[in-house]
């Protein structure tokens, strides 16, 4: 027997790993992305191979140059990062545009803070919303859902539908298709049946709690149904507050990014009310149809906040003490 | 079916041993007998180089509140009375004896005949517990006459037993249920009588149904002892995770269970009890469990204390060959030897061999902030907070963190994706913070 190892309890780990998480959330993602690449064709394979191998690559080449840290690229960060960029963005989107948007998400939001972990804000979200301002109309005009699209830069566009409701313009789709994701839209967020899935997969596989995004689907229901009684003919339905733009993306993969959301249950309902509440209020009064990612963001820079003033609930907490 | 309410965790059970009949090993040539405990004062010699002893003959004298006696386990000459490497890894006192014989003292029913009756006064009861040296084999090993003598003002309701053997690997309480059932629930009779309460209730994981069957039938025969068959969740055998998954109350930070009303014994202390009371039986012996993944014979064996831990592992087959890591007590909580050349103490509840692949920690990697710590803490902490600020000397703020609430399970380091050191960061913390608040009471 050679020398024993000597070290503090506990001396058995359960085998989780950082990479075993990521891989599971792009597990998750999978349906969410067949749908795109269904609706959406050979845009939506051309986009997301371009995000996610250029979010590797830029993560690989400042860890090496710039950082001279240790190869981080095998935990998987990076890929999910690039997958969630490519999910948040239209498929007819030029392929340079996402390249930006990779280098934005790894190198401005993740990278510069020091690698994963560190970030304050959504890298993927950062990413997206960047080029939601520098190119408006590219990242506005979305491609029409045609089965196997085969279209490119080329494809047909049409309105999403909280664009339609801003401008009171256009015929909504039925709420089967807003289920199912027969609409315009990012290639990720159309179809909320495919995110459905990848919701009861994380919670099975237990990466992420029902807080975050039930909170947020619960907030947006309620406040968009207390608007919509308020004034039916002004406010549309909450169902199709639910069922549309990139809220159940929003709610279900990029508010519960681990690094960005705040650490305990109360926390992260407060989080997801914010949230919900944010988007609601952009959606009905703001300049954009859409407010997921910004209302994202915003919470985001509250979650120190949040962590340092509310606390899990700790033992023993509610017992009186008769000293 | 019941369990704590937060926290908790399930890590492989891997109880090998579990079922298994309880095997004496062969008396040692010597035994080396511990005179301090893992808490308290060590105890004062009263033999000397030279005498003779025999078996249950007191050898060291309690010394202080928190302390307690010490017993031969053998007859035979004292050797010497000087220092031993224990598994906690110093060298403290113990008594040394070379064995001759096996002479008990005539006073002492050595015989396997169950008695019943206990007619004793409740001084007498605890005057017996404390002069056996009873002290709590759950791991803390806590005086236990101490524990049954509730502070004044203070009343218990109920008592708890701790029959819940959380820890993976470990069996040797399941081991003495199975086979000591009756005299376990005279022993809790006795705890009833001596706490005055009505009400007894025993905590057993469901892994363990025969242990549940078995007692749940003999408790019929006696008024107010109910099983209470749990969840299996770690760490369910905390005392105050105990208390909240039977009772559903939770001991107030840096209280103890009688805030809440109750006082809880390890199923092991309550078969020692009975011994000490009805038998006249001092702590001269204890079941432990050796196990491991490749352990050759995992089973659990009644050992005198003071027999060294390297001979009850050559009676149970030697070492295995990948042995990276021996630990003693439980992967989660146990301590990881340096030698087998260390005493059975009364708190030894086992010799675990971790395998070499399983004994080196994995590279620590950034926190994700992926909550697991903090979802898993059975006292509602946040791990990764506490590690933080250990890290960066900030007591003040994890005495505000409650980081003195931490009972040390282990949960945290266990779940942690990025296999970060929290447990470790964690204790540092605790000491440095105990110390401050210990000087500032002085003040």
């Amino acid at each position: 027997m050679d020398k024993l190892v000597i070290s503090p309890a506990p001396h058995i780990h359960g085998g989780d790993s950082v990479s075993k998480n990521m891989t599971t959330v792009i597990v998750a993602l999978v349906p969410a992305l067949l749908v795109g690449l269904y609706y959406f064709g050979l845009g939506a394979i051309i986009v997301t191979l371009t995000a996610v191998i250029s979010c590797i690559l830029f993560e690989y080449l400042i860890q090496k140059y710039i950082l001279k840290g240790t190869n981080s690229i095998m935990d998987g960060s990076a890929a999910l990062t690039g997958l969630l960029l490519a999910l948040n963005l239209p498929s007819n989107i030029p392929l340079w545009m996402v390249i930006i948007g990779s280098l934005v998400a790894i190198g401005i939001a993740k990278m510069s803070f020091g690698g994963l972990g560190n970030n304050p804000f959504n890298p993927a979200l950062i990413g997206r919303v960047f080029l939601l301002i520098s190119f408006p109309v590219a990242m506005t005009s979305w491609p029409k859902p045609i089965p196997f699209n085969p279209s490119y830069l080329d494809a047909e566009t049409a309105a999403t539908p909280l664009a339609m409701m801003k401008s009171h313009f256009g015929t909504l789709p039925t709420t089967l298709d807003l289920f199912l994701g027969n609409m315009g839209g990012s290639l990720g967020e159309v179809s909320v049946l495919a995110l459905l899935i990848g919701l009861i997969y994380l919670l099975i596989k237990k990466i992420i709690t029902w807080h975050i995004p039930i909170s947020i689907l619960v907030t947006v229901f309620i406040f968009a149904g207390i608007l919509n009684l308020a004034n039916p003919e002004q406010y549309a339905s909450p169902v199709i507050h639910l069922f549309s733009g990139g809220l159940m993306l929003g709610a279900v993969f990029m508010a519960t990014d681990y690094v960005t959301s705040p650490m305990n249950p109360r926390g992260m309902l407060v989080f997801g009310v914010g949230i919900g509440i944010i988007t609601v209020l952009i959606r009905t009064f703001g300049a954009y149809p859409e407010g997921v990612s910004f209302a994202i963001l915003i919470m985001n820079a509250f979650t120190p906040l949040i962590n340092t003033y509310i606390k899990p609930k700790r033992f023993g907490e509610k017992v009186k003490v008769n000293n | 079916m019941k369990t704590f309410r937060i926290g908790g965790i399930h890590p492989k059970e891997n109880k090998f041993s579990a079922g298994k009949k309880i095997q004496t090993i062969e008396l040692p040539k010597q035994v080396v007998i511990p005179l301090s405990h893992y808490i308290g004062t060590p105890s004062e010699a009263v033999i000397k180089k030279g005498d003779l002893v025999k078996v249950g003959q007191l050898i060291g004298k309690a010394n202080g509140f928190i302390s307690a006696n010490v017993h031969s386990s053998v007859s035979g000459k004292v050797t010497k009375v000087d220092v031993q490497l224990d598994a906690t890894g110093y060298k403290r006192p113990a008594v040394f004896i070379d064995v001759e014989g096996d002479e008990w003292l005539e006073n002492i029913d050595k015989s396997s005949d169950i008695v019943r009756e206990c007619t004793l006064p409740k001084d007498e009861i605890l005057r017996r517990i404390q002069d056996a040296g009873i002290v709590g084999l759950g791991g803390a090993t806590f005086p236990a006459h101490v524990k049954l003598t509730p502070p004044p003002g203070k009343k218990a309701e109920s008592v708890i037993i701790n029959a819940v053997e959380c820890e993976s690997y470990l069996t040797n309480d399941h081991g003495l249920m199975l086979e000591k059932a009756e005299e376990i629930l005279i022993g809790i009779k006795i705890i009833m009588q001596v706490l005055d309460v009505k009400k007894a209730f025993i905590g057993i994981e469901a892994n363990k149904p025969d242990a549940i069957k078995l007692l749940s039938n003999l408790a019929k025969n006696y008024t107010g002892i109910e099983v209470v068959p749990l969840k299996v969740s770690y760490p369910q055998g905390g005392e105050k995770q105990l208390i909240d998954a039977i009772l559903r109350r939770q001991v107030p930070s840096g209280k103890i269970p009688i805030e809440v009303g109750t006082v809880v014994q390890n199923v092991g202390t309550v078969f020692a009890i009975y011994e000490a009371v009805q038998k006249n039986k001092p702590m001269i012996e204890r079941i432990v469990t050796v196990t491991g993944k490749s352990a050759p014979n995992p089973g659990n064996y009644r050992v005198r204390i003071g027999t060294m831990l390297s001979e009850l592992a050559l009676d149970a087959g030697g070492v295995p060959e990948d042995t990276g890591k021996i630990v003693g007590g439980g992967p989660m909580m146990g301590r990881s030897l340096m030698t087998l050349d260390v005493p059975t103490a009364k708190g030894s509840a086992g010799i675990l061999y971790i395998q070499k692949q399983e004994s080196i920690r994995k590279p620590i990697q950034n926190c994700i902030r992926c909550t697991k710590c903090v979802t898993v803490c059975p006292m509602g902490l946040e791990p990764f907070l506490l590690m933080n600020q250990s890290e960066r000397n900030m007591w003040p703020e994890m005495e505000a963190n409650r980081t003195m609430d931490c009972i040390e399970c282990g949960s945290c380091s266990y779940t942690c994706p990025s296999n970060r050191p929290l447990l470790d960061y964690i204790r540092f913390g605790k000491t440095t913070v105990g110390g401050i608040i210990r000087n500032r009471a002085v003040k």
